[in-house]
């Protein structure tokens, strides 16, 4: 099918064995190694893995650990011939000399890079190793959105004694979100081996982990406050991950013992040991997602935005992370200034109006106008002098992703066909002369348009017309492309079913489709959200669209879909979500809080055309009224039966193996 | 779903009485109207569909095969049906068109399903390892002179292989990974053809005695969970089960099997009988008796025809109810399949397979008018399955995905 796959050959040893190579039975049991489980970067689809695995395979202990001595998955751990079947104790890979305890798994491997720096200088004897591991995790957003319930809960119980422990010795430890814990250790004892081999013990360090991401979180916020207040600079790269603050250790070890308990965060190094890899850091990090109730980080972008957006008043408590502006204000002021010299390409600047106008929606057409907008853009961009292609045009696509993120915020798709483009443009050859470069990225551009979306829309229409049989009622939600597209198909072939199409304000999208299906000839039911109890237990099959599916099998999508998905799943209705494999990201998400787009809360306060029913009027600007206007919701994998996408059909668990597979470095094609 | 909706009932008043419809669908009258007459009329819907009779009443081969291993009171049964079917099951027009249309059958003296055949009369041996065998005389046996002659070759040998039979899902899963496992080498790219062809038959050999294997690796495998004292539960006739049970009494594991008795061909009968040779304790239960005697049960074990991408199996019709009820009562359900059974398929509900039809002896006549539910085999959705034991190692079900996914993208 793909190209790249070929050499992906059964036959390479270094490729993880599957299918027909079960070693002999007695070297199975020794586990051998597991390339492709243990490098993966991604902790979260490690800890989906672990969870799913958890009573037959022990726990993938090193799963952040390059060294390959962890055991596969799928391999069981050595017999054990007693009756106790689902609790064994993990096998610990061969310890390294280096490591000359078992408490060190997990980290050892990060030890070297540190070694060097600690050894350079014997102040920092106490640097922070979670540095090493900040950035192999901070790649992945999933560890912003992890939430406390992601740790192992075991590790809660060894958390109170190991930070009173460690702040007599003015140090505090950072875990990494998202880094799953199966091994709980006393920290004191690493605290003392320390004393003795402050080398060779650093990662013994790492075991303190404190679940409670809450307590995660407000302990950054305390250690930020300290370091600012010390006038320390403060390196802002992750936001939501750990805390990376170069205060001083007696500094930061202040406000996590007020925190007491709770206080495990706050990295505690010299300042400057660690410039390089801060900066690594922030070049690896993915762009963190900004806090709309940070003020001074709030203020700081208006400064820079072209955008220049109203806050809406009257926020509801729960989302002012999230962006809100008074709908309808911005747009004449950008239109007066479309012919302004202006950085932002003219292109860019119109797919820019169309977004804030509504002109263009739908997943698959805005990351379609953004892409064909660079495109044009990449077309018109000369290389000022004494500046590198590579980093002058990343640096202008920066600038075109920001202005197109303050007209709407960007959706994951739009997010990773970005990522997929930069890291294009910085795999360019070197050799390539401009003209040449350009060409190519425009290439680039159109094979990704064609082929992860218009040609994988074709692959999903034809995996998901299999699952409609004669005389079928399939539901649908809202206006989904893909869901159309097989609707269509399935309807081109002959075959007889029926089609009930759930709606909802304030959108009603489902209108659009209702009139293009029924044009075509399909006998159609069109219900709205609040009949989808009565309308359930006549349909066979629900196809729903997604914005994104998330690695833990969540279906990201335009709101109402859970509560249609909900609805299904209890009338035991399959539900079928149809989704391009690119829209697939890493991240974990647990509920529709902490990433959502808030739309205009006039839409759900009036009705347009109707002044009988505007009983809201005049209440709106009321101090004690909040309107919340959801644009999308989190469906939780339980209620999805299966996901079609252009790998073909596979269930919501098997997301993280494709995108482990498939959607890592953005390879894509 | 659709049987039990009112809108149903309304489009069988709009089949009996299209006079009528106008006035008894006024609720929804855009839709009905143009939803056609549904289901009967429709062949998909009426092979799938147990309140229809069954348009073809041939027995499928995926049957046959399963009671000429498995079973004890197949043979003469098998042999009444056939009689009241009317034709020989050997001259089933699948297979012999496919040998004509087979080009390398016709020319030489050689033919995949004879050799099938032959590999497939060896009692041990199940379907698809004798279709792995097949395949890799086709290699051995083949004049083709390039290496896309070869591949062609191949391919159409393991079509008409899969074409044979298309109920049995080992099969044509057997033959797919087949396909995969020996044609998928980088190494092909760049040598001679002879070597190239060497190399090919080389990692056919391997992998049928990888497929050989399996049974012996699940054995091994599952004997940590086999525990003294405790009590299976066991459905169907699987050799790798009755494997897993063998080596578990040669480890001097203690523990006692129930076996249900597996109507209609009585599967269970002979898995006692088997068990009865080791000196393991059993009891036969008919298969109405699981759920009373669930709670004495520590384990369900059981077999698989198919292992699907959802993690699910297809199995013996039973198999279902069986790990409902397990589910409930919190027992665990631990299914024993060699992974050349994972398969490319993932059917939503019962229906969504095609159906294996078998012939049921209720021992007394049954009236014309009262319809028969013969489909043999039935799906099991993976949240009723605690473990799967695969050559592959002990997986959840999740993982079956994974393998999948990597075995064939």
């Amino acid at each position: 099918m793909d190209p790249r796959r070929a050499s992906r050959t059964v036959s390479d040893p270094k490729i993880r064995q599957v299918g027909f190579f079960a070693p002999p039975p007695d070297r199975s049991f020794s586990g051998p190694p597991d390339p492709i489980s243990t490098s993966t970067p991604n902790p979260a689809a490690a800890t989906t893995t672990a969870a799913a695995a958890n009573t037959s395979s022990p726990p993938p202990i090193s799963d952040l650990s390059p060294s390959g001595n962890s055991l596969s998955p799928v391999m069981i751990p050595p017999p054990r011939h007693s009756s106790d079947t689902t609790h064994r104790p993990v096998p610990f890979p061969p310890v390294s000399p280096l490591r000359r305890d078992t408490l060190s798994l997990t980290v050892g491997s990060y030890n070297n890079n540190n070694n060097n720096i600690i050894s350079s200088s014997p102040t920092a004897s106490f640097y922070d190793e979670s540095k090493g591991i900040t950035v192999k995790v901070s790649p992945t957003p999933a560890a912003s959105s992890f939430p406390g319930g992601g740790f192992d809960l075991t590790a809660v119980k060894a958390s109170s004694v190991p930070a009173s422990g460690l702040t007599t010795v003015s140090v505090v430890k950072t875990l990494p979100p998202g880094f799953t814990e199966t091994i709980v250790e006393k920290v004191g004892g690493s605290v003392e081996m320390q004393n003795d081999l402050p080398a060779n013990s650093k990662p013994l360090k790492e075991r303190t982990s404190k679940a409670e991401r809450r307590a995660l979180q407000e302990a950054q916020r305390a250690a930020k406050a300290a370091a600012k207040a010390e006038g320390s600079k403060l390196s802002a790269t992750t936001s939501g991950a750990v805390a990376s603050a170069n205060a001083k250790p007696t500094k930061a070890t202040k406000p996590s013992s007020q925190k007491n308990d709770s206080a495990t965060v706050a990295s505690s190094e010299k300042k400057g040991g660690d410039r390089p890899p801060e900066k690594d850091r922030k070049k690896d990090a993915p762009h963190p997602r900004m806090q709309y109730d940070d003020k001074s980080r709030v203020e700081k972008a208006k400064r820079r935005a072209v955008v220049k957006q109203t806050e809406a008043r009257n926020r509801v408590e729960l989302f002012r992370h999230l962006p809100q502006y008074e709908h309808g204000t911005q747009l004449p002021d950008l239109e007066s200034k479309f012919f302004q010299l202006d950085p932002v390409h003219p292109v860019v600047y119109k797919v820019g109006l169309q977004y804030i106008s509504g002109d263009i929606s739908g997943g698959n057409a805005r990351c379609i106008a953004m892409l064909q907008a660079f495109q044009e853009a990449i077309k018109d961009y000369s290389t000022p002098d004494e500046k590198t292609l590579t980093r002058d045009l990343t640096a202008k696509i920066n600038s075109y992703v920001s202005f197109l993120n303050e007209c709407r915020p960007l959706s994951i798709s739009m997010g990773n066909a970005i990522r997929f483009l930069k890291n294009r443009i910085a795999k360019l050859p070197l050799t390539l002369s401009e003209s040449e470069a350009k060409a190519f990225l425009q290439s680039d551009i159109e094979q990704f348009i064609s082929e992860k979306i218009i040609l994988a829309d074709k692959v999903i229409v034809k995996h998901a017309v299999t699952k409609i049989r004669d005389g079928d009622v399939l539901l649908t939600h809202g206006s989904s492309s893909a869901v159309e597209m097989i609707l269509l198909h399935a309807h081109e072939l002959g075959k007889q079913f029926r089609v009930v199409i759930v709606d909802s304000r304030p959108k009603l999208e489902g209108q659009l489709l209702l009139r293009r299906l029924v044009g075509k000839g399909l006998s159609c039911t069109y219900a709205n959200i609040n009949a989808v109890s009565y309308i359930m237990h006549e349909v066979t099959r629900v196809f729903l669209g997604a914005s994104s599916v998330l690695s833990n099998g969540t279906v990201y999508s335009r709101v109402g879909t859970a509560c249609v998905a909900m609805v299904a799943h209890e009338f035991r209705v399959p539900v079928l979500v149809c989704c391009e494999a690119y829209k697939f990201h890493e991240r974990v998400q647990l509920d529709s809080i902490c990433s959502n787009e808030l739309g205009d809360p006039d839409a759900i306060s009036k009705v347009p055309g109707r002044e009988d029913i505007n009983y809201l009027d005049g209440c709106t600007n009321s101090e004690n009224l909040q309107l919340l206007n959801l644009i999308y919701d989190a469906t939780p994998s339980d209620y999805v039966s299966m996901i079609v996408t252009d790998y073909g059909m596979v269930p919501p668990t098997s997301v993280p193996v494709i995108v482990r597979e498939y959607c890592r470095d953005q390879v894509w094609i | 779903m659709w049987w039990r909706s009112a809108s149903f009932i309304l489009d069988h008043r709009l089949q009996e009485d299209p006079p009528n419809d106008i006035a008894s669908s006024s609720k929804e009258p855009d839709t009905l109207s143009k939803l056609s007459p549904p289901q009967t009329h429709s062949s998909f819907m009426a092979a799938a569909d147990p309140f229809n009779p069954i348009p073809n009443p041939k027995i499928s081969a995926y049957y046959q095969t399963r009671a000429a291993h498995t079973a004890v009171v197949t043979s003469d049964w098998l042999a009444q049906a056939q009689a009241a079917v009317g034709h020989h099951p050997d001259d089933s027009p699948a297979p012999q068109t496919q040998l004509l249309a087979s080009p390398s059958a016709s020319g030489k003296s050689f033919c995949v399903i004879n050799e099938f055949n032959n590999w497939r009369k060896q009692p041990d041996l199940a379907e698809a390892v004798a279709a792995i065998r097949a395949l890799a005389a086709v290699i051995r046996a083949s004049e083709a002179t390039t290496m896309m002659e070869l591949e062609i070759e191949l391919k159409k040998a393991s079509d008409s292989l899969k074409s044979w039979d298309t109920t049995s899902i080992s099969l044509t899963a057997g033959c797919d990974l087949f396909m995969r496992y020996v044609t998928r080498t980088s190494a092909l790219e760049y040598e001679d053809f002879n070597s190239a062809r060497s190399r090919l038959i080389e990692r056919a050999e391997k992998f049928g005695e990888i497929s050989c294997k399996a049974r012996r690796i699940i054995a091994m495998l599952s004997q940590d969970f086999i525990f003294d004292g405790c009590t299976i539960l066991v459905h169907g006739f699987s050799r790798v089960v009755l494997e897993v049970l063998k080596t578990a009494a040669q480890n001097k594991k203690l523990f006692r099997v129930f076996c249900t008795e597996g109507r209609p061909d009585r599967t269970g009968l002979r898995f006692s009988n088997e068990l009865a040779k080791l000196d393991v304790p059993v009891k036969l239960l008919i298969d109405s008796a699981v759920a009373y005697t669930m709670d004495e049960v520590d384990m369900v074990f059981v077999g698989a025809d198919g292992v699907v991408e959802s993690g699910g199996i297809i199995n013996m019709m039973g198999t279902y109810q069986i790990a409902l009820v397990a589910h409930s009562m919190n027992k665990p359900v631990y299914v024993a399949a060699e992974s050349y059974k994972f398969a490319r398929l993932y059917p939503l509900d019962q229906k969504d397979m095609a159906p294996a039809l078998r012939p049921i002896d209720f021992g007394v006549p049954i009236p014309s008018k009262v319809e028969v539910e013969r489909s043999a085999r039935d799906y099991t959705p993976p949240q009723y399955l605690t473990l799967l034991f695969t050559d592959l190692g002990v997986l959840t079900p999740s993982v079956v995905s994974d393998e999948l996914i990597q075995l064939y993208l």
